[in-house]
């Protein structure tokens, strides 16, 4: 930091700027480094009482049985506990796809019976396995209640703004995650008029951000849809899909991706392919997962702690 | 006319045993051509009848491109240990169900031409069909 930092006074975002830089180091790591918490020292408290605390499940995959997890119901169900057993509980959950392996009913009926467990309310978005029924219909007719289209929608929380969008319908091939025009053309609507103070949190299943295109790991798309979101002070994008987490700053947006509760997948370009990563068994509870997200009112960034659900 | 009714009966049996020696004749070749083929037909199997299976291994499909006379019917298999679906990039087919590891796909390709596919869970893999036709 320049003195000039320093002698502006009230300019809080380039001290969370610098603090952030400082932070990096622990952000990009990706072999599960805990990033701590951002905020000003001392003031980060007196925030506390008007916070927001939710949660971050995603890629559940209930019914996958393969040798990287035989049991990804039973992983699931460990995930879950650490929630119960969290000491302050959360206000809500948000789940970024792939709730179900197949889009079996039978695998809808466990996600729901063990993420219930949890008597949480939980916000969906859907992942490309859980579009695999003929007809389509057993995502949007548990989870689709109120939502537009495929399955978006948005929500308020503590005077946050909550945006679901769905990325994996319509996929062109050779293409990568796609929004569309329908859902692009909602998303600026609906953020029409809001403050550009108004804390803005977008989930959806593909990484929005391009990670590995070779992999299909990216969203077509999505640079219009960052275009809208391009004026607010505080954006936060949290994406699965990729089974690891991830996490970039670009600006006022932070990107986060969350690891899996059903079985891991290897680092861009680590492996052949990104199918699911066998691990020796001691190891792969270490690189299964859920994140914590905290938001302290007149902060920019949320903080994001990512928790494995063992060491 | 007694005579006469024997005699065109005895013409009536001998054409049939006529055609009863043709048929058995006739018979006795088939199944020596059958006979023969079954020992000539692998190796003239291997030559005549060629590749008509895609296989699905670390996302990619094997072979990438795959050329086939029309009427053939090409069968796609996972090998993965996470699900594949095959689309048609220009719905010239029905879209397979969601293939688990070592589910199957088969379509019947009876038109000529080119056929761009991809897999509609990963989009990024995609592969080709080329159809020729029996008369060229």
């Amino acid at each position: 930091m320049s003195s000039s930092d320093r002698d502006d006074g009230v300019n809080r975002r380039k001290v969370l700027e610098c603090m952030t830089w400082v932070g990096t180091g622990v952000l990009w790591t990706v072999s599960g480094g805990v990033p701590h918490s951002l905020g000003l020292m001392g003031e980060a408290q007196a925030q506390e009482a008007r916070g927001l605390t939710f949660l971050q499940i995603s890629d559940s995959h209930v019914g996958f049985d393969k040798p990287a997890n035989p049991n990804a119901l039973g992983t699931l169900e460990e995930g879950i506990a650490k929630v119960i057993a969290l000491p302050k509980k959360p206000s809500f959950m948000i789940h970024t796809g792939d709730i179900s392996h197949l889009s079996l009913e039978s695998q809808f009926d466990d996600a729901d019976r063990i993420i219930g467990q949890s008597r949480l309310d939980v916000h969906y978005v859907p992942g490309e396995h859980d579009f695999l029924d003929p007809d389509q219909k057993f995502y949007r007719d548990r989870y689709g209640r109120g939502t537009k289209g495929a399955g978006w929608y948005s929500f308020d929380a503590n005077g946050v703004h909550f945006i679901g969008l769905v990325n994996v319908l319509n996929l062109k091939a050779g293409g990568l995650g796609f929004l569309g025009d329908d859902q692009l053309a909602w998303l600026e609507d609906d953020l029409k008029g809001r403050s550009a103070s108004t804390p803005i949190v977008v989930f959806a299943h593909i990484p929005l951000w391009t990670i590995y295109p070779e992999w299909g790991w990216g969203t077509d798309d999505s640079a219009q849809a960052l275009s809208y979101l391009k004026r607010f002070g505080s954006v936060t994008v949290l994406n699965g899909h990729i089974h690891q987490v991830m996490q970039k700053v670009e600006g006022n947006v932070t990107f986060h991706t969350a690891r899996s509760t059903a079985f891991p997948q290897p680092a861009p370009g680590s492996a052949p392919s990104p199918g699911p990563m066998k691990v020796p068994d001691g190891e792969l509870r270490k690189m299964l997962g859920i994140a914590d997200v905290t938001f302290k009112q007149n902060e920019q960034r949320l903080a994001i702690i990512d928790s494995p659900l063992q060491g | 006319m007694p005579a006469s009714k024997t005699t065109s009966v005895a013409k009536t049996m001998s054409i049939s045993n006529t055609l009863r020696s043709a048929l058995v004749a006739a018979s006795l070749g088939a199944a020596t051509a059958v006979m023969l083929a079954a020992v000539v037909l692998p190796g003239w199997a291997q030559n005549a009848a060629p590749a008509t299976a895609v296989s699905i291994d670390n996302f990619t499909f094997g072979p990438q491109s795959l050329t086939v006379k029309a009427g053939t019917t090409v069968t796609w298999t996972n090998k993965d240990d996470i699900p594949h679906g095959i689309g048609s990039s220009n719905n010239a087919f029905a879209k397979s169900k969601a293939l688990d590891t070592d589910d199957s796909y088969s379509f019947t390709f009876t038109a000529p031409g080119t056929y761009q596919y991809f897999c509609y869970l990963h989009p990024h893999m995609t592969g080709t069909i080329v159809v020729e036709s029996t008369n060229g």
